[in-house]
Parts: C-alpha cells; sequence; structure tokens
C-alpha cells in the first residue's frame, strides 16, 4: 500500500518536475530553439536558425550534460548557428568570424537546468532514425582517430578537434561524446540530411565500421580533454 | 479502401519537407564559402589548419582548364573523385543535380571563365 502510494507520488512529482520543464522550454527557449519542427527547408529558414533545432532533443543529447551545460554554457560552434552572418574579411586576406556578433547562452539555475533537462529528454522527434544500442563499445588512439577524422575522411576542415585547431564552421567536436549519444551520433554522421534537410554538413558515405571508429575518437578526445 | 491508401500517401507526400529551389549563388553563399570564401577566393574560414587550399574559384587560369562536367563530378561525388583532397567531401546528399548545375554555372560567374577559354 505505502509502497503504491510512494509511486503514485514519484510519478506525479516527476509529472510536476516534467510540465514546468515544458513550460519553461516553451516560455525561454522557444525564441531561438525549434522545439516542434521540421527542420528548415529553404536557405531562409537555415540562415534564420538562431539555436539548434530541440525537437529530437530526447534523441540526441545526453541528460547529465544538458543538466551541467546549462548552468555554465559554453561555446560549441566558434562561428555561431551559422557562420555566414558573422564572416568578415580578415586581416590575412583570410575570412574571419566577427566575434563581437557571437551570443552568449543564458545560464540557467540549478533547478531550472534540470527541469529543462528532463523536458528535453521527452523530444523524440526521430525515433525511427536511431538504433539504439548500435553503437558498440571500443577504443581508438588518438593519433589513430586523428589520421581517420583529417587525413582519411576530411572532418577537420569543418570541427575542431581541440580549442583553437580545426575548422569553425562545424560545432567543435572535443565534447561531442559528452553532449551526444553514440547511437545519435552514428545515425547524423550516416545521414545528416535526415535529420535536418539543409545541414550544411555533408553526407560522407561513411561505412558502418567507419561510424564505430568515429565514435571512438570523440569519446578518447573528450577523455582527452578532462 | 483503395482510396483511402492512396489518400495516406497522397498525405505522406504532402508532409514531406518540400526542399524549396534556391539560386546557384545563394547555395554557394551558404555551403561553399566556409571553405572556398565569401569572394570564392579559397580563403574561408575554415582553412587555418588545412592541410591542402580550397580552389580559388576566381582564378581564370585553373578554372578554364577545368571542364563544366569535371567540376559537377567534383562537387557531386567530392575532391577524392577527381583525385584531388578528401578535404572537399562530395555532396550528393545535400544537392539535385539541377541544384550542382546551378552551383557550376555559378561558378563560371566567379571566375568570369569557360572551360577552355583560359
Amino acid at each position: 500500500m505505502h509502497a503504491a502510494l510512494g509511486s503514485a507520488l514519484l510519478a506525479f512529482a516527476a509529472g510536476t518536475a516534467s510540465a514546468s520543464g515544458t513550460e519553461l522550454l516553451k516560455n525561454e527557449c522557444s525564441g531561438c530553439h525549434d522545439l516542434t519542427g521540421p527542420a528548415p527547408a529553404t536557405l531562409q529558414e537555415l540562415r534564420e536558425r538562431k539555436g539548434p533545432d530541440l525537437f529530437y532533443a530526447g534523441n540526441k543529447y545526453r541528460q547529465e550534460w544538458l543538466e551541467n551545460w546549462l548552468q555554465e554554457p559554453t561555446r560549441i560552434r566558434p562561428a555561431g548557428m551559422f557562420y555566414g552572418k558573422l564572416v568578415v574579411d580578415g586581416e590575412d586576406g583570410i575570412d574571419a568570424i566577427d566575434e563581437s556578433g557571437l551570443i552568449d547562452h543564458t545560464a540557467l539555475g540549478e533547478a531550472d537546468a534540470k527541469a529543462a533537462a528532463e523536458a528535453l529528454m521527452t523530444l523524440r522527434a526521430g525515433d525511427d532514425l536511431v538504433n539504439p544500442g548500435e553503437y558498440k563499445e571500443g577504443s581508438i588512439g588518438l593519433s589513430m582517430g586523428e589520421l581517420m577524422f583529417d587525413k582519411f575522411r576530411g572532418c577537420l576542415a569543418c570541427h575542431q578537434i581541440e580549442p583553437e585547431y580545426g575548422g569553425l564552421s562545424g560545432p567543435e567536436v572535443y565534447t561531442a561524446a559528452k553532449r551526444l549519444q553514440a547511437d545519435w551520433m552514428i545515425s547524423y554522421m550516416r545521414n545528416p540530411q535526415a535529420w535536418d534537410p539543409r545541414s550544411f554538413m555533408p553526407n560522407r558515405h561513411l561505412t558502418d565500421a567507419d561510424l564505430q571508429k568515429l565514435v571512438h575518437y570523440m569519446r578518447a578526445l573528450a577523455e582527452e580533454m578532462e | 479502401m483503395k482510396t483511402y491508401a492512396a489518400m495516406a500517401v497522397l498525405l505522406a507526400a504532402s508532409a514531406a519537407p518540400a526542399l524549396a529551389e534556391e539560386s546557384g549563388a545563394d547555395l554557394y553563399q551558404v555551403y561553399c564559402t566556409q571553405c572556398h570564401g565569401v569572394h570564392g577566393n579559397g580563403m574561408g574560414i575554415n582553412v587555418h589548419d588545412m592541410s591542402v587550399q580550397p580552389r580559388d574559384h576566381t582564378d581564370a587560369s585553373a578554372m578554364s582548364a577545368r571542364s563544366d562536367e569535371l567540376l559537377f563530378k567534383a562537387i557531386k561525388e567530392g575532391g577524392q573523385s577527381i583525385n584531388k583532397s578528401v578535404l572537399m567531401p562530395p555532396w550528393d546528399g545535400v544537392f539535385s543535380d539541377d541544384e550542382i548545375h546551378r552551383l557550376v554555372e555559378h561558378m563560371r560567374e566567379l571566375c568570369q571563365c569557360r572551360h577552355g577559354t583560359g
């Protein structure tokens, strides 16, 4: 009896937290993030997107990371959400990013971050694109991983593998394994356009073995950063 | 029953996001300038740590040495398909063939050149 009541109370408490988290997402986050989809279908929509789409957040992010990051947000995309908005002529002849135009993410208090992270995990568009358990634990040496990421597959062109090293237009990958679910990383790298039809990350036609190794590498990078 | 099935197919088709027709210049600005630069000169924001510099699309002598078919192939299948850098990815998952043709046209405007006229 007590156990049953306890479960009911727990369920009620969880429901309440989720409801307040959902309200928080609507009130505080929806101005910059799409909570319902679909992803941009035109270049105009792509240019205007202010923050990552969140309608598949529950498939994409690790809840623990969300909760921590929302309290102490750091920059993940060195050139902002769409690099094209902030490009200026650089002094060395190479295009540069006008960093004064970069917007810092709002920091939430602990309770709000927890509620928001819980609510985000319920946004699960794209369930059919993820194969739960597809990523198999494994490892790759950092130098072999880098060789693959840079020389064999060219990913370094757009992504940083450590602060200040790598391309600027994509999100950095040295914390990717902390941020993202491994099965989602595999799904996204396999076919970015299935998640985001106008994404400027191309489909590199990676093999299943490549996909596993790239996740191994990002896990190794994240460990290295600790 | 067949009518319902047909309606379901129609509904499914209309629910899929239709990708708008975009100009070659707009496509180039959004996707290509990250490496090839906003001026098309190969000096995009990503080049600092690249082992091979992206092609300068304003270089008429280099660009006129390449046929439209070769440029189309490089965009669609990536640099390696024409024995060039792996840093140029295949864009077939992003662009339709029509869009790639429009990009090639735009590149001809950037270089102010045609194949064999440099």
